[in-house]
C-alpha cells in the first residue's frame, strides 16, 4: 500500500503549488515550464542567485503558451521556456529585449516494456507511424507545451497522425502526464528530466532516444520593460547573466538525478547545432 | 479587468456558436455530478435521518465523521480513489481509472457526508410532534420517515444543492483520476484550468463563465422543483 501512497503523493506535488507573487523590493518574477520546475534544477541555481543578491525569485510555473503569454502581460520580469521558435517569435514581436541559450536536454519516447508496437530503437518518426499503425494507445500532452508541440512535429515530419481511439490528450503536465501513461501503459514522449525524477515509480521503459530531433534546448528571455514599467529588468538581466556564466553551467552540466545528468550546457549546444 | 470582459464576450460567442468542445463538457460535468448527487442522496439521506431521529451508541462518532467530511479536500478524496483504482490499488482491475465513473465515486464520496450532515440538521430540527402525529394517524415506520423527509424538504433540498454545487465546480478529483481526457473525461472545471494553464485565459474565463451559468441553471431548477406551496423560503 505505501507504493500507492507514493505515487499519489508525488502526483499530488506535481499537479499542485504554484506560487504567487507579491510586493517585496527584490523580487523577480519568474516564469518558468512545469518539466522545469519539476526538473529541479533550478533549486540547485536560484538559492545562490538569492543569496547573492538579496532577491527573492519567485517560480511561477505553469505552461509554455502560459508562461510566454505572461511575459507579454509583464505579468513576470523573465521567462525560461523550451519552445525555440515560439521564443523567437516573442522576441521579434517586441515582448523581449534578450534572450539567451541556457542549457538543452532531450526528449525520449516511453512505452510498456511489453512495447506492442515494437519501436524499441526505431528512429522516432518511424516509431510514431508504428504506435498508429498498432493502433496502440498512446497519450499526448495536448496542451500546446514545448513537449506537445514537438510530438505534433514528430506525426507531420511522418506524414500526418491518423485517427485511432487509442491516441489520447491529456492536456495536463509532463510529471501528471507521464503517471496517467504509466497506468495507462501507453506510449508517450516525455523530457528526460520528468522520467529520471519518476523512473522508480512507474513502469515504462525508454524505447526511442538520442536522436537530433528529439534536442530539447531551454532559453531564458528578459521582458522588454520598455512596455511594461513593473517589469524588474535590473535583476532580470543579473538573472540571465549568471545562468549563463560559468559558474552556473558548471552547475546545470554537473546536476545529477539517478546518477544522470539531466541537462548538457550551452556550449555544448553551439557545437552540436553548427 | 479586460480580461473579464473578453472572457463574457468569449463566453457569449461559445455559447451561440454552440462550441462542441464546450457542449461536450457542459454534458459531461452535468452528468456525472447529477449521478454522483443522485446516488449520494439515495444513500445519506436515510443515514440523515438515522442519525437525526435515532439513539445508537457510535451515532455521534458517525455525525462527528459526517461533520469533518463535509470539508474533505478535493485532493483528498482524488488521492484516495487514485490509490484505489491506481493499476496497482485493489480495485485496479475495474480499470475504471480515467473513466468517467471514477470522478462519479470521488464525487459521490464528497457529496455524501454532505448531504448526510445537513439533511441530519434539518430532520432534528424537526418538531418531534411531526413523527408523533404521523404514528398516531396510523402511518408506519416508512410514512413516518416521508413525513419527515416532507416536513424538512427545504433543508434537504438545500443540502442536495450544496452537494451539487461542490461537485460541478470540483477540480481536484476530476484533474487527478479523471485525468481531464479529451472527448472522455474532460470536465468544465479540467476544460478551465488546461486553458488557463495554455495561457488562453480568455477562454479560461468563458468556460469558467458557462460552468457558473450551469450550475445556476441546476439550482434553480431544484428550487422550483422542490417548491410545492409558495411560502417555502429558500
Amino acid at each position: 500500500m505505501a507504493e500507492y501512497w507514493l505515487i499519489g503523493l508525488s502526483f499530488l506535488l506535481l499537479v499542485g503549488c504554484s506560487d504567487a507573487n507579491s510586493s517585496a523590493p527584490s523580487v523577480l518574477r519568474l516564469a518558468v515550464t512545469t518539466s522545469t520546475r519539476d526538473s529541479g534544477v533550478l533549486d540547485q541555481i536560484i538559492p545562490e542567485f538569492e543569496r547573492r543578491h538579496q532577491a527573492r525569485v519567485d517560480v511561477i510555473a505553469v505552461g509554455t503558451g502560459a508562461a510566454l503569454k505572461l511575459g507579454m502581460t509583464g505579468d513576470v520580469d523573465a521567462v525560461l521556456v523550451h519552445s525555440r521558435e515560439a521564443e523567437k517569435e516573442f522576441v521579434q514581436a517586441g515582448h523581449g529585449s534578450r534572450r539567451e541559450d541556457v542549457m538543452y536536454n532531450a526528449f525520449v519516447l516511453l512505452g510498456p516494456s511489453q512495447d506492442l508496437a515494437s519501436i524499441r530503437g526505431l528512429d522516432p518518426i518511424q516509431a510514431f507511424q508504428q504506435i498508429a499503425k498498432h493502433e496502440a494507445p498512446f497519450l499526448s500532452r495536448g496542451d500546446e507545451s514545448g513537449t506537445h508541440i514537438r510530438e505534433l512535429q514528430l506525426w507531420t515530419d511522418g506524414g500526418g497522425r491518423p485517427e485511432w481511439d487509442g491516441y489520447q490528450q491529456s492536456g495536463q503536465g509532463m510529471g501528471a502526464s507521464l503517471i496517467m501513461a504509466d497506468e495507462m501503459q501507453a506510449y508517450l514522449l516525455c523530457d528526460q528530466g520528468t522520467f529520471l525524477k519518476l523512473e522508480d515509480r512507474v513502469d515504462l521503459e525508454v524505447l526511442v532516444a538520442g536522436a537530433d530531433i528529439l534536442r530539447n534546448p531551454y532559453g531564458v528571455l528578459v521582458v522588454d520593460p520598455d512596455r511594461h514599467e513593473s517589469v524588474n529588468e535590473t535583476l532580470a538581466e543579473m538573472f540571465v547573466d549568471y545562468l549563463v556564466s560559468d559558474e552556473t553551467q558548471a552547475i546545470i552540466r554537473d546536476y545529477r538525478v539517478n546518477g544522470e545528468p539531466l541537462f548538457f550546457p550551452r556550449q555544448r549546444m553551439k557545437t552540436v547545432d553548427e | 479587468m479586460d480580461l473579464i470582459w473578453d472572457g463574457v464576450r468569449e463566453a457569449v460567442q461559445l455559447l451561440i456558436r454552440g462550441d462542441a468542445a464546450v457542449y461536450d463538457a457542459a454534458m459531461r460535468s452535468l452528468w456525472i455530478s447529477s449521478l454522483a448527487v443522485l446516488l449520494a442522496a439515495v444513500t445519506a439521506l436515510p443515514c440523515g435521518m438515522l442519525l437525526g431521529r435515532c439513539r445508537f451508541r457510535g451515532r455521534r462518532a458517525l455525525l462527528l465523521l459526517c461533520r469533518i467530511g463535509m470539508s474533505f479536500p478535493t485532493v483528498f478524496v482524488g488521492l484516495v480513489c487514485f490509490a484505489l483504482f491506481s493499476r496497482r490499488g485493489p480495485l485496479g482491475d475495474l480499470q475504471w481509472l480515467y473513466t468517467p465513473w471514477v470522478i462519479v465515486c470521488g464525487e459521490f464520496l464528497l457529496a455524501f457526508p454532505i448531504i448526510a450532515s445537513l439533511s441530519q440538521g434539518a430532520i432534528r430540527s424537526l418538531d418531534p410532534r411531526v413523527g408523533e402525529t404521523a404514528w398516531t394517524l396510523g402511518a408506519g415506520l416508512g410514512r413516518r420517515l416521508m413525513t419527515y423527509v416532507s416536513e424538512a424538504r427545504v433543508g434537504i433540498m438545500l443540502a442536495i444543492l450544496t452537494a451539487f454545487s461542490r461537485c460541478i465546480t470540483e477540480l481536484g478529483i476530476a484533474m487527478m483520476v479523471g485525468g481531464n481526457l479529451s472527448g472522455r473525461t474532460r470536465t468544465l472545471a479540467t476544460a478551465t484550468a488546461l486553458e488557463t494553464g495554455q495561457g488562453d485565459f480568455g477562454r479560461g474565463v468563458a468556460m469558467s463563465l458557462i460552468l457558473l451559468v450551469v450550475a445556476a441553471i441546476v439550482t434553480l431548477m431544484i428550487i422550483t422543483l422542490s417548491r410545492e406551496d409558495e411560502d417555502t423560503e429558500w
